[in-house]
Parts: structure tokens; sequence; C-alpha cells
């Protein structure tokens, strides 16, 4: 059924569609409306589902690594500074392999206090042994939450979906709300890798000493070495029952470009529009947004920009001292291939500030007047 | 007293037979925790009516009971005095370690 819903809405309709078993949230400033609807629809019965009311993001989701570790399965939602105090909790959460899934609305981080899009929060999270998918649509949000769900439980590694603040989050668009029967025929119940059970009783993520931790975080490692592929045949899967496909990684007339925007969140889809546009003047441009930043999918990209002659790269995001996050990524991702096209990495958008049609134009023709960058970080849109 | 019995560490040959969760990858009997003790429960026996609440309420489970009377394991007993703080005849007495 086609529904106009907004972005944190159309996380809420994913967690409840994916017939999410507890919620923990933390009710107050940077939270959305993710949770408030799905609060309305466990007090009315449409979702079976315990909410929990907790005092703290942290507790948010220590809450739901106890309810994974019990057998349910398990949402939260959060943002910026809720996300930063969850930190410790996020650890654990990966490394107890607790397949949590988490809404995670892009606010930048404070001070200045800001609810604006920035992507710093999630980023600093990248980590901690999380999957982490950045959306673009509204659809694309209610898609992603059902997939993440899917991989996550299957390789017991857990996942953020995120969403720009406000573009998304708090945009209205058209979403086409799955129907239940289809949804659990995707998403069969949660089946714990191991749980409290009172007849065999076991002590879940304690003192692991240097004898067997090192092989814990091995196997960590190799799960999310799967998770590529698992992301390919689970888009796939959900591509033939509800005729959308969302993979890893979104590209736009990259096989010719000359110049290769890379690109993530509602800033690929604004770049998308400015591809078109500039495509229509003759101008060999391409769009690669990242879907998936974690685990990055370094083959995919590297094919993709293979004919790229410049690649400019846009972060909404910046790692202090260094360069913007994506740019890193791409970088590493190219290292030694691609005959060493140069990365142009640009920063934009931070703090909510607009990326426009005009500022990819900007960066477009700035490549096309330099053979390499003239500097690690190129700003767009700096009042200086 | 029973005894609690003796474990060792499980050390895993392969990482193929460690579970992906850390979970149950040993007994901690090994490692025996009241060296780490700056005051330990003496318990009066006298003064005992034998209620069972320094048992239910030790987070260590370093109380056992013994001819139906509450004995210490220092094996284990980290000294923190829940024990002492909940006994309902404060028969149990926390003394300062001297070693």
């Amino acid at each position: 059924m086609k529904k106009v819903i907004m972005g944190n809405h159309a996380l809420s309709f994913g967690a409840m569609l994916g017939r999410t078993q507890v919620i923990a949230a933390y009710p107050i400033t940077p939270q959305t409306q993710v949770v408030e609807l799905l609060s309305e629809m466990c007090a009315d019965g449409s979702l079976k589902a315990k909410f929990i009311k907790v005092e703290s993001e942290h507790s948010a989701m220590a809450a739901c690594i106890g309810a994974s570790v019990a057998g349910a399965r398990t949402f939260t939602a959060t943002s910026a500074q809720g996300l930063a105090l969850m930190h410790e909790m996020i650890h654990w959460a990966s490394g107890g392999r607790h397949p949590v899934v988490l809404g995670n609305i892009n606010r930048a981080m404070a001070p200045g206090w800001s609810i604006w899009a920035d992507q710093n929060d999630s980023l600093s999270e990248r980590d901690t042994g999380w999957m982490q998918f950045y959306c673009s649509s509204n659809q694309e949000v209610l898609d992603t939450t059902l997939q993440a769900f899917k991989v996550s439980e299957a390789l017991y590694i857990p996942s953020m979906v995120i969403l720009d603040a406000f573009a998304l989050s708090h945009t209205y668009e058209v979403v086409d709300v799955p129907d239940q029967d289809k949804v659990d025929e995707f998403l069969p119940p949660f089946k714990p890798y191991a749980r409290i059970d009172p007849a065999t009783p076991r002590a879940f993520n304690g003192l692991t000493g240097p004898e067997n931790y090192m092989e814990l975080r091995y196997k960590l490692q190799k799960d999310m070495e799967r998770v590529p592929d698992l992301v390919e045949s689970t888009g796939r899967e959900y591509e033939k029952m509800f005729g959308r496909y969302l993979g890893a990684v979104d590209p736009y007339r990259c096989e010719d470009a000359e110049t290769i925007l890379v690109t993530s969140g509602t800033a690929g889809y604004t770049a998308h529009v400015a591809v078109e546009e500039m495509r229509k003047e003759g101008r060999p441009v391409g769009n690669l947004r990242i879907r998936m930043f974690r685990p990055f999918p370094f083959a995919l990209v590297r094919d993709i920009l293979a004919p790229a002659k410049k690649i400019a790269v846009v972060d909404r995001n910046i790692s202090y001292g260094h360069h913007g996050m994506f740019a890193q990524e791409v970088k590493s991702a190219i290292y030694g291939r691609n005959g060493g096209a140069p990365v142009f990495g640009f920063i934009a958008g931070l703090g909510g500030r607009d990326i426009t049609p005009v500022s990819f134009r900007e960066m477009v023709e700035y490549t096309a007047a330099h053979d390499r960058p003239e500097e690690d970080i190129l700003w767009i849109g700096v009042k200086r | 007293m029973p005894k609690k019995k003796e474990a060792a560490k499980i050390v895993f040959e392969s990482e193929k037979d460690v579970p992906i969760m850390p979970m149950s990858l040993g007994s901690m009997l090994f490692n025996k925790t009241g060296s780490w003790r700056n005051i330990r429960p003496e318990i009066r026996t006298a003064d005992c009516i034998q209620c069972g609440i320094c048992w239910k309420f030790c987070p260590d489970m370093s109380i056992e009971v013994e001819n139906e009377f509450p004995v210490v394991d220092y094996d284990f007993c980290k000294g923190c005095g829940i024990c002492a703080e909940e006994c309902p005849t404060k028969c149990i007495d926390m003394v300062e370690e001297r070693k």
C-alpha cells in the first residue's frame, strides 16, 4: 500500500513490518519521531512488541543487547549525541554478536548544538564492528531496514540504517509499504546463535583472556568479509519479491564517465540530478553513491571507479586533521590501482548547510580545471 | 565445606572451535579472587539465626551452607561486605586482612 510518510516513519514501518519484538529508546532530543510512532503502535496493539522507555541511549542499547541475547528481534533509534552516549554499548553489541538494528538520523555533533544533517555522528562509530547503510529516499529507508534485519541476523552483526536529518527524516515522500505476509516470507523469525536459557546455563560476554580474545575478533572480521555477497543476494531476493533492488552501491552513468562523483545519503540523490543536467551539456560525469560504508565495498568501488580519470569525493563529515572519511576510504580502495587517478576530497554541507546541484557543478568545474587537487581538503560553501 | 570442582582455563586450539559469541569461554573457578580482599567477613556462629540471607545476597556465591550454618569460601570472597550489611543479627564482622 502506498503511503505518504516522513523518513522517520519509514524506519518505524520497517521495524513494525519486521515484527520487532523489543524496542528500547530514550525519548528526548536528539531523538526523532521514529520511536514515537513505534510507541503508539505498541500502545494500540498493531505491533506486538515490548517498548522499554529507558533513562539514556546507553541504557537503550544495553536493553537491546539483553533482549537480543534472550532471543528477541530488537530495534532502537537515535542521533548525534545520543549515538555518542551509546558508544560503549555499541561495542558490546557487535563484540557480543547481537544483531540489533539501529536507525540513526545523521545529525551534527554538538557544540554548537545542532540538529541538522551531518555524518560525523555515525562515522565516529565506523570502527565498532557494525554494518552501516546510508539511505537517500524514504522508500530506501524502509527497504533497507527490512534487509538489515535479514543480513544482521544471518551473520550476527548489528546494523545501522542511516538517513540525513530533515532532508529525509522530516521530509514526506510516497513510500510503497509492503504487505505483512510478504515481509514475513522474506524475513522469518530471528534464530539466536545462543540465548539465555536456564536449561543450558551460559555466561555471556565474560572475561576473555589473551588466549582466546584474538580469535573472537578474527571471526568478526571474517564474517564482515562475507557481508558484501550477502547484501547482494539479499538485495536480489528482495527485488524478486518487492520489485526494488538495493545494493552496497548505486552507480549512475559511471561506465563512460571521465569524472566520477562519489557521494552518499541525500547528497547522492542531488548528485544524480546534477549529473543528469551536466550530461545534457555533454560533460562526461557520473555518480557513485555509496550505500554501505561498513564493511566498505572495496571491490565494487574499485571496479566502478576504474574508467575515471578524476574522482571527486563529497564528504558531509570530516576527520579532523585528516580528510573527509569517504575520501579516505576511496583512496584506500584504489591505492596501487586505477592508474593513479587523482582523488579530489570535497567537504560540503556540514551541520546541515545545503548541498545543491550548483555545489556539484562547482566541484566538477574545479576537477576539470586542475590536474590534481591543490589541497587535501577542498571546501565547498564555506564563507571565506 | 563441599569443594567447588577444580577448573582449568579453556584454551582453544583453533579459531574454528571458538564460538562467535564470547560465551562460556571457560569456567571462572580457576580465577581465585580471594586475594583481592582487603577486609574479610568473619561469622560469629553463636549469634547466627540460620536465616540464609548472607548466602542469598553473596554476589560471588562465596558463602556455602555447612551443617546448616554459613561458611565463607575465602578462595573466592572478595570482601565486599554485602553479607555483613544484610545480616539481620549483625553477626558478621568485617575484619581487616593483615598479611
